[in-house]
């Protein structure tokens, strides 16, 4: 589907939503249902506030910097595992323990052990982030085509050149995929680390709006965090689209 | 010495308590410059011999040398003198054509410039000038394929192995790309060994054609005298078909 047609799908999608919330409203008191106005009141003043900008940024800046970091740490990870068979019999089954631990147990752990919110969101980010990044690293390489690597091992190459040439351009699309899966998940648990056991970023927003059952500012900060993930996806797409524009186009 | 030389060589697969043989002493050599076919039923263990050549397994036992080297134990002894067109063209699909004929050339450290031909004008020599910047998925099979020869070609090997090479292209494509492949290496000192299912590929691209049974077993030799005749070729033809069908019926009385 054409960019500006995904858009005005979207646009449509939105307006549909927002026409039944606000009729809705008309049925419901304003501390379950908020009328669109006071909902739309709530966002712009996240938007033009500063105290309330900063908030959001801190949010943003932990699910990035967490990710981030996240991301290259399970990437040497899962590189290396999926490269030197020891080290993948060694640490596979660790990981994939970590792995299955819920998010929820991760960030009560983190209340424990760390005093400030950095920390614990850093914590539950790396808990929760590095081995889904090492798995899905390794198990893309494992994946390369069999007759693609036999192809340039033939040519006898070093082994930064097998990187270079064969092995991190073939797991690129794997990594996009990686990441858009693993930013959700990193939204949901910086936002459940803030709301137990922090005062400043969303998740404590969203914590204060219901202790003064304040509806229409936890949908606004809803929307403020769906706004996070539909640009964090877009941001995602555009760059997967120019890094992979030698993969052919499914469909019409 | 023998240029190429398979002496007693076995590759035995295991999966748990299950052995399979790929391969059994096997033994044959190539004599340098020369070009070899083999023939032999789908299975009979063409493939595995020319990855054993590659260096890419290690045989169960036996040595498969190159120059009297051991092409897996010394592994890198071979790097830039041995290339491989496969049966599916194996190009790289992130990679232009004309980047996917320069891996080679990258991978030895080489440059261009001192190339006699350089990676642009064997795409032209392989009637794919123009296609330089097409992806892979751009190009038809032919045209995919026409780029894996010339990214075996760029770097000037010595020995050249194909596995099937013509194998999934159309009649005509491939009748072109065999006549143009061998105008391209013939001549040229290099010692070519082709797989192929084809006996009348065989004849084209072999001065000696090889029938192999199973399981990776040389079953007769048979050579391919120049500018034969098609009496002769006809001859040698059924001759070729009659050593399989002897070779499958020992092999199906066996199991």
């Amino acid at each position: 589907m054409p960019g500006g047609s995904r858009w005005r799908q979207y646009g449509a999608s939105f307006v549909l939503v927002l026409v039944a919330w606000q009729v809705m409203s008309y049925f419901f008191p304003p501390f379950l249902v908020p009328s669109v106005p006071r909902v739309a009141a709530q966002a712009w003043r996240i938007l033009t506030e500063r105290d309330t900008l900063l908030h959001a940024g801190a949010t943003f800046a932990r699910i990035l910097g967490g990710l981030s970091l996240s991301f290259v740490v399970g990437f040497g990870l899962g590189l290396w595992m999926a490269l030197y068979r020891p080290a993948a019999d060694l640490l596979l089954p660790i990981i994939h323990v970590i792995q299955g631990v819920p998010s929820l147990s991760w960030v009560i752990i983190a209340v424990i052990w760390f005093r400030d919110m950095e920390s614990r969101a850093l914590f539950v980010l790396l808990a929760s982030g590095l081995p889904n990044f090492a798995i899905q690293i390794h198990d893309a390489v494992r994946d390369i085509s069999r007759e693609l690597w036999e192809m340039v091992q033939a040519l006898r190459p070093t082994r930064s050149q097998m990187l270079r040439h064969m092995v991190l351009p073939a797991i690129v699309p794997e990594v996009f995929t990686a990441w858009k899966v693993n930013l959700g998940i990193a939204t949901r648990v910086v936002i459940i680390a803030e709301l137990v056991g922090s005062t400043f970023g969303i998740g404590y927003q969203l914590r204060l709006s219901q202790d003064l059952f304040n509806m229409a500012a936890v949908v606004a900060w809803t929307l403020a965090l769906v706004l996070f993930a539909v640009l964090g996806e877009q941001a995602l797409a555009e760059l997967e689209r120019r890094l992979l524009r030698w993969r052919p186009a499914l469909g019409r | 010495m023998p240029y190429i030389a398979f002496d007693g060589v076995s590759k035995v697969y295991r999966s748990g308590a299950r052995e399979v043989a790929a391969v059994r002493d096997l033994s044959f050599s190539l004599e340098r410059g020369e070009r070899v076919a083999i023939v032999g039923e789908t299975g009979c263990g063409k493939s595995t011999t020319i990855s054993l050549l590659l260096g890419l397994t290690a045989a169960t036992s036996g040595r498969v040398e190159v120059e009297g080297v051991d092409v897996y134990a010394h592994f890198d002894r071979l790097r830039g003198r041995v290339a491989a067109v496969f049966q599916t063209d194996r190009l790289l699909p992130w990679k232009t054509a004309l980047a996917n004929v320069r891996l080679p050339v990258e991978i030895l450290g080489r440059r261009e410039a001192e190339l006699p031909v350089t990676p642009a004008q064997w795409l032209a020599r392989l009637g794919l000038a123009g296609v330089e910047d097409a992806y892979p998925h751009e190009l038809s099979g032919g045209m995919r394929q026409r780029v894996a020869i010339a990214r075996a070609l760029v770097s000037e090997p010595d020995l050249i192995l194909c596995d099937e090479a013509f194998g999934h292209l159309d009649e005509v494509t491939a009748t072109t790309l065999r006549r143009e492949f061998l105008a391209l290496t013939t001549g040229s000192g290099r010692t070519l060994l082709c797989i192929t299912h084809s006996i009348e590929e065989a004849f084209v691209l072999g001065q000696r054609v090889l029938v192999m049974r199973r399981p990776g077993q040389v079953a007769a030799e048979f050579a391919v005298p120049p500018d034969a005749s098609p009496t002769l070729l006809a001859g040698l033809r059924a001759r070729v078909l009659e050593t399989m069908a002897a070779v499958k019926q020992t092999a199906a009385v066996d199991a």
